[in-house]
């Protein structure tokens, strides 16, 4: 299979970027949108011939999809380490380039009815693109470095849309904690990579990943309190994505981030960046998964299904209807992270990473959709709050339907997409233990329950009244909506365990009705509960988070974490650690440069009379200095 | 060779002449007067090429041909140095030294 035209995928947006960029204010703003859809629509066909071509034209070698690669080295350490640059097309990262592809073009066409009309308009889309071509390569990236570049890539493009509003100082607080906060976990990352360059001599996935390769055959050579020396840099390399992915302890930038434009929350923090970090996972899964018999992956489960729980306790607390999709969203990433973390390796056994590609597949769509739909109600009610809203069905009746649809799909009423790719989940958490099946479970229910608070908060609830009446969005919004509402009902049937396995072979996904059955169940009850208390306006609600206390306030605290964050950044870091140092700094180290630099100009003043500018004292000093030479050689300057 | 004068007498005619010069250069408060004593310094040179040239090299014209070009770049000079000084005197109305001075640190 000839891969070369895909390089234009990433390229285009880069180009797009380009332009808009340098052109920002020569390009009229119907002009900028329309370039960048047309881009990115390019580049979006190529995504969806590559996929066709990869996974039907193209044949398997014995049974399993192969890996095509093309690259050439950047930067050349030793003979076998090495920076390359280049595309690696494999499973994964083709359906990545379907989900990136697919978001990305709807949000572009979604943004050209939201953004219309702001003053900024062409650098939005100019920055979409960048953040669309960053995601393209950190897709196709064939090493970890490259993977790193790109990485980096998108936290800045992160940073530039969720401040994009920049004179709201909150918005530039959000996108200064989200690059710390990222950056920070990025460091960790840094420092798996090298040393798992250290360690293997390479940086190249299909080297790392190969089982019979020699980073997965000798791990146990190198070891470091009592692990692998690989598998601190597995851990190290979670970090960073778990930075990325806003998995606990390191998500308080996610809700924050929603101070950004919708279409970009829809696009970065609900679809594509913040699941780089389960990509990340996935990308190196055969390393994790050999590695010290998995060990890692056991963490990766744990953090993955805590913070599921505790992002979809929150969520049930938020009266933000953007914090609560980012909440939801985190849970649901950390629903991924579990189903990596269970996962085998060969054929059914595999069933984790694949429901967990599968569920990121899907959730893509239906929390795009859910995102931009909430975009709609914000444009049309201009207002985050879900205490201002109610009623809208009336007023909207496109978002309304779509919006349903994606919450069904998000709590998993068959046959919606969310349904299968939940289930495939909780399939594989039943086989790996019954703690994390509990908790997924549970996430299951509680998931249903504060989506449809939230539907039916916005559209049915009490019966506001508003300034302006509220109307439907423009064909450019609603257009989106529809085809995403379409996607997230059908991409459930594809038959994903054919084309992503972790062995590339693929199995056959059954459907497991007992299994199946209880998540519907406990789907369903939290339907009914979110129906009985939000439906129509009722104290029951409020008596029902009464009747847990301090728990409540407690969660819709988002228990105190940002609190404890600042206390340990402002109260321990900055005035015990950072203040002493900044002392040190100031007197000692720049004290003594600055009293270098104050002596010297001391000494220039005292001696620069020397210079008088009489002609005649110059001449002097020069007869002086022949007479006393000429002295000197004749009668000292004996040999 | 010149009959009754000895290299030492011409040698000590043209050492005074040069310190009669430095002196000069480094005293006057005049720049004209600089420039004199600049041309005695130059002369007593001229006087060194010329006799040293007689009596170690008599059937040589080395010295004798500097001497010519010494006079020339002298007068050069010369002409230079009072360009120099006509547009002083257009700046500051005087040819002192002192005026001078303004061009230090």
């Amino acid at each position: 299979m000839n891969i070369g035209y895909l390089l234009l995928v990433p390229l285009i947006p880069l180009l797009v970027f380009l332009l808009l960029g340098v052109f920002n204010k020569r390009i009229t703003p119907a002009v900028s949108g329309l370039i960048g859809v047309a881009g990115l629509a390019v580049s979006t066909g190529l995504s969806y011939y590559a996929a066709f071509q990869y996974f039907f034209v193209a044949a398997k070698v014995e049974g399993a999809y192969q890996a095509f690669v093309l690259k050439g080295v950047w930067m050349r350490f030793t003979e076998t380490l090495h920076i390359d640059m280049g595309l690696l097309i494999d499973p994964i990262s083709v359906m990545m380039l379907v989900v990136v592809s697919t978001i990305s073009l709807m949000v572009h066409i979604y943004s050209r009815g939201y953004m219309k009309g702001d003053a900024g308009y062409t650098r939005f889309f100019a920055f979409l693109s960048l953040f669309t071509f960053s995601m393209y390569g950190l897709v196709l990236a064939t090493n970890l470095f490259q993977i790193y570049i790109f990485w980096e890539l998108v936290g800045v493009s992160s940073f530039l849309l969720i401040g994009y509003y920049y004179t709201k100082h909150s918005a530039v607080a959000a996108a200064k904690k989200a690059f710390i906060v990222t950056r920070f976990a990025d460091f960790g990352f840094l420092i798996g990579i090298l040393i798992i360059g250290f360690y293997t001599g390479t940086f190249d996935f299909e080297s790392l990943n190969d089982p019979q390769g020699p980073a997965i055959l000798h791990w146990a050579s190198t070891s470091f309190m009592g692990l692998s020396a690989i598998s601190w840099a597995l851990i190290l390399m979670f970090m960073g994505g778990a930075g990325k992915s806003a998995l606990f302890p390191l998500h308080i930038w996610l809700p924050d981030a929603m101070e950004g434009p919708t279409p970009v929350s829809a696009l970065i923090h609900a679809a594509t960046m913040v699941v780089a970090g389960v990509y990340l996972v996935a990308r190196l899964f055969p390393l994790y998964f050999f590695v010290d018999e998995g060990f890692v992956l056991q963490i990766v489960a744990y953090v993955g299904a805590f913070s599921s729980l505790f992002a979809a306790i929150i969520a049930i607390t938020q009266t933000d209807i953007k914090r609560i999709l980012a909440f939801s969203t985190m849970s649901q990433i950390g629903f991924m992270m579990m189903a990596l973390g269970v996962s085998g390796f060969a054929g059914h056994e595999g069933i984790g990473y694949m429901a967990s590609m599968f569920h990121l597949f899907t959730h893509a769509m239906f929390k795009a959709l859910l995102f931009l739909g909430a975009g709609s109600v914000i444009h049309a009610v201009h207002s985050n709050n879900l205490l201002q809203m109610g009623g809208l069905r009336n007023y909207m009746p496109i978002t309304n339907i779509t919006f349903l649809i994606a919450a069904l799909a998000i709590a998993g009423v068959p046959p919606l997409a969310g349904f299968w790719s939940k289930d495939e989940i909780l399939v594989a958490a039943f086989a790996a233990s019954p703690l994390i099946y509990g908790i997924g479970v549970v996430v299951a229910g509680l998931t249903a329950f504060y989506m449809f608070r939230l539907y039916f908060g916005i559209f049915w609830g009490k019966e506001t009244r508003y300034a302006h009446a509220p109307h439907e969005s423009p064909l450019s919004m609603t257009g989106p909506l529809l085809v995403l509402a379409v996607l997230s009902a059908v991409v459930g049937f594809i038959p994903f365990s054919q084309f992503v396995a972790a062995d590339r072979i693929g199995f056959v996904a059954q459907l497991h009705w007992e299994l199946a059955g209880v998540a519907v169940a406990v789907g369903l009850l939290g339907i009914g509960l979110a129906w009985r208390f939000y439906k129509t306006e009722n104290a029951l609600a409020g008596r029902f988070a009464q009747g847990f206390g301090p728990l409540y306030t407690w969660a819709s605290h988002k228990f105190y974490l940002d609190e404890l964050y600042l206390f340990v950044t402002r109260q321990l870091i900055f005035k015990r650690i950072s203040a002493p140092i900044a002392y040190i700094d100031k007197k000692w180290v720049d004290g003594s440069m600055e009293g270098i630099g104050n002596k010297t100009v001391l000494i220039a003043s005292k001696i620069k009379g020397l210079q008088s500018g009489r002609l005649q004292d110059y001449a002097f000093a020069f007869i002086g200095g022949v007479v006393l030479l000429a002295l000197v050689f004749v009668y000292l300057w004996t040999l | 060779m010149i009959p009754g004068i000895s290299i030492t007498e011409v040698l000590t005619l043209s050492s005074i002449l040069f310190f009669i010069g430095v002196y000069g250069f480094m005293t006057r408060t005049n720049l004209i007067s600089v420039l004199i004593s600049v041309e005695l310094i130059l002369n007593a040179s001229v006087i060194n090429f010329v006799m040293i040239n007689k009596y170690l090299f008599p059937e040589l014209l080395q010295g004798v041909v500097y001497s010519i070009f010494i006079i020339a770049v002298a007068a050069a000079e010369t002409a230079l140095a009072v360009a120099i000084i006509f547009n002083l005197y257009k700046q500051v109305s005087s040819v002192a030294v002192r005026e001078t001075e303004t061009m230090k640190y």
